[in-house]
């Protein structure tokens, strides 16, 4: 049976792992390429590596992070994070990305997603979405890591999106992220259930019946966190060995 | 050992040669013949769409080339229904080494409980019935990661099989020739386990 996935999350600044981490056995805990190859030993089911770096040096430095993590890590991971032209895409995949993910330049420009389905195929294009919830009870699309406010809502995007060829949707739920209270479950449920492709939820996890919840009443298809992992709070096999008890189907650590 | 990866229209290259390189080989990405007929092992790997694939490798006379292969050949995903009879992926004559026919997933699937099965396949699967050298070493029900929206009906060279909207084939393998449908490079340690056999054999 098809598993639900576990995808802790780094974020990259200048080739190294920002947001801090908690972890005393690793020789380096800024190494990104160290900590996903911990957390894939844990028994990560992907990896996700969030480049927030601003400089004209960006791209260099992400290829060649890229490439070292491909050397060095034996599950699937996407990359993300100020990608915007085809060229960026084929650079990363050449390096060894399985997946890319694409945010606000999607959302300017929709024509962004056809294009890569068509040069790469759908199953490496991931739709990154940030959305928040207004007081009119909507959820609406953020853009710029969640600092610019779009009128657009985030199913009727999600909707678009997939029709243009995006083969995964990573939801981040601005109300939820960082508060450690929950994944946003109806918004998640949602997309999962009506859209045909798989769909991330990412922000508010906080323990692991989140994860059971998140899995089971909002049927997302994976859960994203980073903080939690991080930091400890949550060790990948014990999560996995409770989501086992609840009855959600998940790889077992090995 | 010379292995050689086939190089063709059809991506993740890069991930397979890594992989490798993670067990301690080095394998050289080629589309020359000379090269190709002459390795001791050769992975036939690729993501993307059977059709265009299909045509590349006719231009190419890669086609009649890996259907005379005399070595083991591996061919994995895409590489793995290239090697099927038939895909129903824009009705493609493949490569016929094994009779099996590719399909889509029934996009309209229902799940028992309800839910909508998501086509295409994406994310971690057990497979099992497991046969073969290939998997020396695997317990039934090892995991490996799965990305795909078509798949290889069951049949008599099967020799893994894997649950989704229905039993398909997982790996199908005759004589010198072998396919899986998943990812080995991107398997963790199932994946190199069933690498390292490939190269054993």
């Amino acid at each position: 049976m098809l598993c639900k996935r576990i995808i802790p999350c780094l974020d990259i600044k200048d080739g190294r792992t920002v947001k801090g981490t908690n972890f005393v056995n690793l020789r380096d805990a800024g190494d990104p390429v160290e900590l996903g190859a911990l957390y894939a030993q844990q028994g990560a089911d992907e990896l996700v590596f969030l480049d927030i770096t601003a400089t004209n040096e960006k791209r260099k430095t992400l290829r060649e992070l890229v490439n070292r993590i491909a050397h060095h890590i034996n599950i699937p991971f996407t990359v993300g994070g100020g990608i915007s032209s085809v060229e960026d895409v084929h650079a990363l995949l050449q390096n060894g990305a399985d997946k890319i993910s694409v945010n606000t330049a999607a959302f300017k420009n929709p024509q962004l997603i056809k294009d890569l389905a068509s040069e790469f195929g759908s199953q490496c294009v991931v739709l990154a979405i940030d959305t928040r919830m207004e007081d009119d009870g909507q959820w609406y699309v953020y853009l710029n890591g969640g600092r610019v406010k779009t009128d657009r809502l985030c199913f009727d995007w999600a909707q678009e999106a997939v029709a243009l060829g995006a083969g995964e949707i990573l939801l981040t739920s601005m109300n939820h992220d960082g508060t450690k209270q929950g994944f946003a479950l109806d918004i998640t449920k949602q997309l999962a259930t009506n859209l045909p492709v798989p769909v991330i939820a990412s922000g508010g996890g906080g323990t692991m019946p989140h994860f059971a919840e998140v899995f089971t009443t909002a049927q997302a298809d994976a859960a994203l966190a980073a903080s939690v992992f991080h930091f400890k709070e949550i060790a990948i096999p014990e999560l996995k060995r409770y989501l086992q008890q609840q009855n959600v189907q998940v790889r077992p650590i090995q | 050992m010379k292995l050689v990866i086939i190089k063709y229209n059809a991506g993740n290259i890069q991930s397979v040669l890594y992989a490798l390189e993670r067990i301690g080989v080095s394998a050289t990405v080629t589309d020359d013949p000379e090269q190709i007929r002459t390795a001791d092992k050769v992975i036939f790997p690729g993501v993307g769409e059977a059709g265009s694939a299909m045509q590349y490798l006719r231009e190419h006379g890669l086609d009649t080339l890996i259907r005379n292969l005399q070595q083991p050949v591996l061919g994995i995903c895409l590489g793995m229904q290239l090697m099927c009879a038939w895909s129903e992926e824009r009705d493609t004559q493949c490569l016929g080494i094994f009779n099996e026919h590719v399909k889509q997933f029934d996009v309209n699937a229902v799940a028992p409980d309800g839910s909508r099965y998501k086509v295409p396949q994406i994310g971690w699967n057990n497979i099992y019935q497991l046969k073969t050298k290939l998997f020396d070493g695997l317990p039934e029900s090892s995991y490996c990661y799965f990305v795909h929206g078509y798949y290889a009906a069951a049949g008599p060279h099967t020799i893994a099989t894997a649950d989704y909207i229905l039993p398909y084939s997982a790996a199908l393998h005759r004589d010198n020739f072998y396919g899986v449908q998943f990812h080995p490079e991107k398997s963790a340690q199932v994946g190199e386990q069933i690498l390292k056999n490939f190269l054993s054999l």
